[in-house]
């Protein structure tokens, strides 16, 4: 590779056409606008954004699996729609939240069958398989067939299968989505130890946790409706809210109180809903701490009861909810309606 | 690897029971279904010529639904069942050959069916095939041509497979279906109307049966009309242009599925149908 520039994307768009009933006329979604972004090698970027957003559509575009309509994107050196057989030996893919592979074939062998048509040397794939089982805490189910394995140690399979190959860049789409608590971590360790072995490796990974995305990446890109809002060290994103004061209160239902009232305050910066079982969880910025005496009457004229109360620092979540106006969680349940 | 994959698959040898109810049963009862219709409408008349023709080219005709379905069927099995048919695409490799190695384990269960039919036939519904008598080489020849035949116009069933989302389990078994009636099967050309006859003519498999006929019967083949004029050699390249003419059309048409494929977000596209 000649470039210092793992993925390069210039004005990158991609429109589906979406064919509804006869008497329609076709529609456009358009699912990626005027991407460009740069990724370095050896950087863990990190793409974040709710469901929808247009995360995984920049991956099947990036690993040649879709064309893009506008714009162009370039993979290790390699133009991903006109040289995809450049690209393709370079890279891997891993998709989370899914339980591929073929369940009459143990861990070993489909691990194996994929390694080989990367041309692993036998030997080598197989020390290689053992010791990436290890890693992921499922050497003991080496020879499971993998119909007979939970849908989380399916997916550490196939996570182990993106990382057998030894790409140069290797894109892991929502990598921990329906994995438990530990599964995660563990997930999250071994993507650091394995960026750590080799400087030269690159890693873009999508997810809609922001707490993934702020303890792995190097960047993070903000995304939404297919456009990139943002795109910065997670520490310079959130950076940018710092002159706001934060506090996330949990509250008893609202009683008509909404997102639009709170933000109408002129202390208020912003403000994000999330409804709860017992009432709401609002975050909150506010341009200063004495502000929050009057949000708190607020409340008291509409009978809203605060139940817990806390200043915290700005996080990646309060950056999505600063530039898009609404939290992940709300964007993606607008998206659905 | 491919292959081996599709062994592996296909055989499912966890339970033997069904593997020999696929492989086994399933052929000997088409072809009893044949024989008993054949029985009925001739009043038992198994020693007319028409007989062998029927039973060898029912026989052979499992290759077709065999090898080209099985070829295209991976794409289906892949994308849907497996959802594995991204990682094949993002992976350094000629995904045509991938899909046709796929093929290779159904050419191989279909081998056996063949085998099988073939042996029931003989040895128990007076199918008469002179082994001293048989051609070899044109037999071994014709095989392996027409394997290669319908392993690639699997492949251009495995473009068109890739490019529908909805009912693509049905192109090979319909194309399949078609084929049956236009190739001379199980009835000779001229039962057809004069007007639909050409495309009979222009399907390589008519050709393929034909000669596979010749060199197990040589003579009960060449009673019927429909090729009589043409010598064994003239039918093996007549076969073998039209195998080159739908093997070159085949891995264009795939070309351009796949690109297709690749601008409409098709790849990976699962319909839970």
């Amino acid at each position: 590779m000649s470039t210092s520039l793992a993925i390069e994307t210039k004005d990158l768009g991609r429109i589906y056409k979406l064919r509804g009933s006869k008497k329609e006329t076709r529609k456009e979604l358009v699912a990626l606008q005027d991407v460009n972004l740069t990724v370095e090698r050896g950087e863990l970027f990190g793409l974040l954004g709710p469901n929808g957003a247009g995360k995984t559509t920049l991956i099947k575009v990036l690993t040649t699996l879709l064309s893009p309509t506008s714009g162009w994107a370039r993979v290790a050196g390699a133009d991903v729609h006109a040289e995809p057989d450049l690209v393709r030996p370079r890279i891997n893919m891993v998709s989370g939240g899914e339980s591929s592979g073929y369940g009459l074939l143990t861990v070993r062998e489909n691990l194996w069958m994929f390694s080989q048509f990367y041309g692993v040397p036998s030997k080598e794939a197989n020390e290689r398989i053992e010791a990436l089982l290890e890693m992921v805490g499922m050497k003991d189910r080496i020879h499971t067939k993998s119909s007979d394995l939970s849908t989380g140690l399916r997916q550490k399979m196939n996570i182990v299968r993106g990382f057998l190959t030894d790409p140069e860049v290797l894109f892991l789409d929502e990598p921990t989505l329906g994995l438990d608590v530990g599964a995660s971590r563990d997930v999250r360790k071994f993507i650091i130890e394995w960026l750590k072995a080799d400087k030269e490796r690159t890693l873009l990974l999508t997810t809609h946790y922001m707490v993934e995305a702020d303890e792995l990446c190097d960047r993070v890109a903000i995304i939404n409706k297919g456009r990139v809002l943002a795109c910065d060290t997670p520490s310079a994103l959130k950076h940018r809210l710092q002159k706001d004061v934060l506090f996330e209160i949990q509250v008893s239902p609202l009683n008509g109180l909404n997102q639009q009232m709170l933000v109408d305050q002129p202390e208020v910066t912003k403000a994000a809903i999330t409804e709860t079982e017992t009432g709401a969880k609002l975050s909150l910025g506010l341009v200063e701490e004495s502000a929050l005496a009057r949000v708190i009457n607020l409340f008291t004229q509409r009978d809203v009861k605060v139940m817990n109360l806390n200043k915290r620092e700005p996080t990646l979540e309060d950056v999505f909810v600063d530039l898009v106006g609404r939290s992940m969680a709300e964007e993606e349940s607008n998206e659905r309606s | 690897m491919a292959a081996w994959l599709g062994w592996v698959i296909e055989s499912n040898w966890t339970d033997p029971f069904l593997f020999a109810v696929y492989s086994i049963v399933k052929p000997i009862s088409g072809a009893a279904i044949l024989v008993v219709m054949y029985g009925i409408v001739t009043q038992g008349n198994f020693d007319s010529a028409l007989f062998p023709y029927i039973y060898l080219g029912n026989a052979f005709y499992i290759y077709v639904g065999a090898v080209m379905t099985g070829v295209s069927w991976a794409v289906v099995d892949d994308r849907e069942h497996y959802k594995t048919l991204k990682y094949m695409y993002i992976a350094p490799i000629y995904i045509p050959l991938y899909l046709l190695g796929r093929g290779v384990a159904r050419f191989i269960t279909g081998s056996i069916a063949v085998f099988i039919t073939l042996a029931a036939g003989i040895l128990f519904l007076n199918v008469k095939i002179n082994f001293a008598e048989v051609d070899w080489l044109l037999f071994f020849v014709t095989l392996i041509l027409g394997v290669v035949m319908l392993a690639l116009l699997g492949l251009l069933l495995a473009g068109i497979t890739l490019t529908v989302a909805r009912h693509e389990g049905f192109i090979g078994e319909a194309t399949a279906g078609a084929l049956y009636i236009f190739s001379g099967a199980v009835f000779p050309l001229d039962v057809l109307p004069e007007w639909i006859r050409p495309v009979g003519y222009f399907m390589p498999t008519t050709y393929w049966l034909e000669l596979l006929r010749r060199s197990l019967v040589g003579n009960v083949a060449q009673a019927f009309p429909t090729l009589a004029n043409f010598s064994n050699l003239e039918i093996l390249g007549i076969l073998l242009g039209l195998s080159l003419f739908f093997g070159a059309v085949s891995i264009w048409v795939f070309k351009v599925c796949d690109a297709r494929a690749r601008e409409l977000g098709l790849i990976d596209r699962t319909t839970n149908y």
